[in-house]
């Protein structure tokens, strides 16, 4: 099968109800994006399919066939995903780390469809990326920071 | 299967960001089996000067610290940075970081005695060792610069990599002073820098594993790649204790990419060339379970047993005055049963572990808070001595007291025992919440006698659960008292004339259980702060003011209490439906923190958490940033412990699977959470765990002032329900 993954086209041969998860992860050895659920309950597997955010644990090859997706790995090529990633190494974000590339692509992703995201918005958008190091705050200060696409001084914000 | 080669996983690696070198280490040329274990090693390359096991310079120049203690995201690799780069005098850009290798004898945890993250240690352990570490390479690399001058060590200073004769104002960096400074003596005596002349110990330095974990490179255990692995899930008995009675191997076997089954007495797995290939084979094999002698247990069968056993005296951990008589003296009694149940840690990361087993060794790649156990764990399943398994940490997708146990370590060498590769053994999520090593359920009973004028003449408690460090460390079970079962207790710091604390020890056989974030503190705390509460409420005083009025000998206590007050606006009005409710901490962490929560409770019963005010006052602070976010980070733990964290058993097996039954906290019910940090010179408290032991109290007491109903059982929310029927 054929797979567009961050602007490059990649020939797999796996099954067309694979997830895109362990396509990315133990087919094309891309693990930036990661395995908490299986079941689109906690959001750490989120990549984006022509820029909305999806959970790739049960999203199957066969729904994005001819379909372009971005991961982590690429985020920081886009505008939203360059600010967000700033934001969030200003703000120290993330704890042990295991959610952040889902909540980045979850933030990328709200970002780039609304600029200045309110807070129902950002829980509204965010609400399905668990973490368990209770980063919410921070993430949460961090969308804020990225979207008022101030220049990241590096100063802390307190959430 | 697409593999990388060596060379890729070595650029992986470097570029793995912000100067980290973290990961496995697959040196090039090397057999793998040997190449690890050597991270402090003299006869690096190129030549190095290694003082010690935690500092490493190479003659190019590179600074490379050893982190002797896990980053599960509390910060640990930052901040024990820190403590070595302030006495070594380098800047935290010039260092890369590398993960010790499984050794008790150079990274043992001084409390511990062996190689341990856990129990909010780090930076109380390895506060002097590591400064003291670091101010002795100082030393030697100064003392080489002036011995290339032929001056006096006293006139030469070092600053960020350098060494300054400061007379003359000549230099030499540390990478050309290393091979003649690797020549000296060892010193012994260092003087340490007068904490005055701190550059970076109390200051909010950057966080030094940010960078690879924002952009995907950041190396957990579950992300290990190696030439020809294979990937396995496995499916343990449902029924605890139960074992395999059969398997249809063929339809297994017939899914595309499935390559064995290891079929062990109690788990099965599925051996395959990528996970979904290995799920597939799971559900495939149609697994028969002979459930064994727990198959009707519940989780009431359990709670009885220690209702039953709380009716017997226990050991006593800390006896002042006479209880018993001051109670049967006291104008009024109050008396309750506090009940908190099974949790399951649900770290994001489930639990994994890649092993190879090869005829002449072991090697290891996985993230855990206790590296040694897992060295010694491989090398009796496979037979081999330590010196023969190779183990390489990683980073931990949160550790939360579940990687302080090697459980799934053990259970991964016994399959790759069976498999002629190297194989990943990955936990699907339904996997680790099932067979998890659990919090404990416990049963407290307390007592209390009010004087004449409201205030506490005697106070007796009596917790009733396992003695988990008597399994898990049993040189430190003494007396029969299991420190951590009465942590926070044993220290009430209520001025109260007679106070009795018991633990009566009551082991569960059927659930394995262990540390769950907060440890005996947590369980403690919620009782106690909440018993403290109903005393305020039997005295018709207010929580805070009765709280300040029994704190009369701990000032530090007393200054947190106020200060949370102050900042939360303690007393001033509320919505209706919403209640404020006030906790106090102090354990053996060390650290004090009182916490002020504001819930609201709907019409329809559900609590939702508006907002939260800390104070902390932990000692002296390495990096007050990371202080503040261990503590959001155990408020937002401890919030989704105390509403709905609940492990329950029917038919022997445990109800929940995933987080759809298995409720944790999100984005939209997070509230604010405010941190207010005294800042002295005491001794460092510990910061990873107090924040969530001092979350549930703080609810269940908000929850009273919001409803007038007390909740003595957690979790709050499932309590709030039964109560509101």
């Amino acid at each position: 099968m054929e797979l567009t993954i961050n602007g490059s086209t990649r020939q797999v041969d796996v099954p067309a109800d694979m997830p895109v998860l362990w396509v990315l992860r133990d087919v094309l050895g891309m693990t930036g994006t990661k395995f908490g659920c299986g079941m689109a309950l906690c959001g750490a597997c989120t990549v984006q399919l022509e820029g909305q955010a999806i959970r790739s644990c049960v999203t199957p090859m066969s729904a994005v066939a001819g379909k372009a997706i971005t991961t982590i790995e690429a985020i920081g090529d886009t505008p939203a995903g360059k600010q967000v990633q700033e934001a969030w190494i200003a703000l120290d974000v993330p704890q042990c780390g295991y959610c952040q590339s889902g909540q980045i692509m979850s933030a990328s992703a709200l970002l780039a469809s609304n600029a200045h995201p309110t807070d129902a918005d950002i829980d509204a958008a965010m609400a399905g990326n668990i973490c368990r190091c209770g980063t919410y705050g921070r993430i949460r200060a961090a969308i804020k920071q990225a979207a008022q696409g101030a220049p990241i001084t590096g100063k802390r914000a307190r959430p | 299967m697409t593999t990388v080669s060596r060379r890729d996983f070595m650029t992986v690696l470097a570029a793995a960001g912000g100067g980290l070198l973290l990961g496995c280490r697959v040196d090039e040329g090397r057999p793998t089996a040997s190449a690890a274990a050597t991270a402090a090693a003299p006869g690096a390359t190129p030549p190095a000067f290694v003082p010690n096991a935690f500092i490493r310079i190479g003659t190019d120049g590179g600074i490379t610290l050893i982190m002797p203690q896990a980053e599960m995201g509390q910060g640990t690799y930052t901040s024990m940075s820190m403590l070595l780069a302030e006495e070594l005098e380098v800047a935290p850009d010039q260092v890369q970081l590398e993960h010790a290798p499984p050794d008790d004898k150079r990274y043992a945890n001084p409390f511990f005695g062996e190689q341990m993250t856990g129990a909010s240690s780090s930076v109380r352990a390895f506060d002097e060792p590591l400064r003291r570490a670091g101010a002795t390479a100082r030393t030697m690399l100064v003392a080489a610069a002036a011995a290339s001058w032929n001056v006096d060590p006293a006139s030469c200073r070092a600053q960020k990599g350098v060494v300054t004769h400061t007379p003359t104002g000549r230099t030499l960096t540390y990478g050309v002073l290393a091979a003649k400074a690797a020549a000296l003596p060892v010193p012994d005596k260092i003087t340490l820098k007068d904490p005055k002349d701190f550059t970076l110990i109390g200051t909010p330095a950057k966080r030094l594993d940010t960078p690879s974990k924002v952009n995907g490179t950041a190396q957990f255990g579950i992300d290990v790649r190696l030439p020809g692995m294979l990937i396995a899930t496995v499916a343990a008995s449902p029924v605890l204790g139960g074992k395999v009675a059969g398997v249809d191997e063929p339809k297994a076997k017939a899914v595309a990419g499935v390559r064995q089954i290891v079929r062990l007495d109690d788990v099965v797995a599925v051996v395959a060339d990528h996970m979904w290939a290995a799920k597939q084979g799971l559900a495939a094999l149609d697994i028969r379970w002979a459930d064994g002698p727990n198959a009707k247990l519940t989780t009431a069968d359990i709670v009885g047993g220690l209702a039953k056993a709380s009716e017997s005296a226990g050991v006593t951990a800390r006896k002042d005055g006479d209880p018993v008589k001051a109670l049967a003296g006291a104008p009024k009694k109050v008396q309750a049963v506090y009940e908190s149940p099974f949790l399951a840690h649900v770290t994001m990361e489930p639990m994994n572990c890649t092993v190879h087993v090869r005829k002449d060794g072991c090697e290891v790649w996985t993230g855990s808070q206790v590296l040694s156990r897992v060295q010694a764990a491989a090398a009796e399943v496979t037979g081999f001595p330590l010196e023969k398994v190779v183990v390489h940490n990683h980073l931990l997708g949160g550790g939360f007291g579940r990687r302080l146990e090697v459980d799934y370590v053990t259970q991964a060498v016994r399959i790759a025992k069976q498999v002629d590769a190297p194989v990943k053994v990955v936990w699907t999520r339904e996997e680790d919440v099932q067979h998890d090593v659990y919090r404990s359920y416990y049963y407290d009973r307390l007592a209390a006698g009010l004087g004449l004028r409201g205030m506490p003449v005697s106070w007796t408690h009596r917790i009733v659960g396992p003695a988990i460090i008597a399994r898990y460390l049993p040189p430190v079970f003494k007396d029969g008292i299991d420190i951590d079962a009465v942590d926070g207790a044993v220290q009430l710091l209520y001025d109260i004339p007679a106070i009795q604390v018991e633990h009566v020890r009551h082991e569960e056989p059927v659930l394995n259980t262990g540390f769950w974030r907060g440890v005996g503190v947590t369980h403690n705390n919620f009782v106690i702060e909440s018993f403290i509460d109903e005393l305020a409420a039997a005295s018709r005083q207010d929580p805070v003011a009765f709280r300040r009025a029994l704190l009369g000998k701990s000032p530090r206590a007393t200054a947190v209490l106020d200060l949370a007050a102050k900042e939360a606006g303690w007393g001033k009005p509320l919505p209706r439906g919403h209640g404020r409710g006030v906790a106090l901490l102090y354990s053996g962490w060390g650290t004090y923190l009182a916490q002020v929560a504001d819930v609201e409770v709907t019409g329809s019963g559900d609590v939702r958490v508006h907002r939260i005010v800390c104070a902390v006052d932990c000692g002296r602070i390495v990096n007050p940033d990371i202080v503040t976010a261990q503590i959001q980070s155990g408020v937002v733990y401890g919030i989704s412990g105390a509403l709905w964290g609940e492990v329950t058993l029917k038919n022997g097996r445990v109800e929940q699977s995933n987080f759809h039954n298995y409720r944790v906290l999100r984005m939209n019910e997070s509230p604010p959470i405010e941190v207010h940090l005294v800042r002295n010179s005491e001794a460092p408290g510990g910061i990873g765990e107090p924040g969530t032991a001092v979350t549930a109290p703080a609810l269940g007491n908000a929850i009273y002032a919001a409803t007038g109903k007390r909740l003595r059982k957690l979790p709050l929310q499932a309590g709030l329900r039964l109560v509101a029927r």
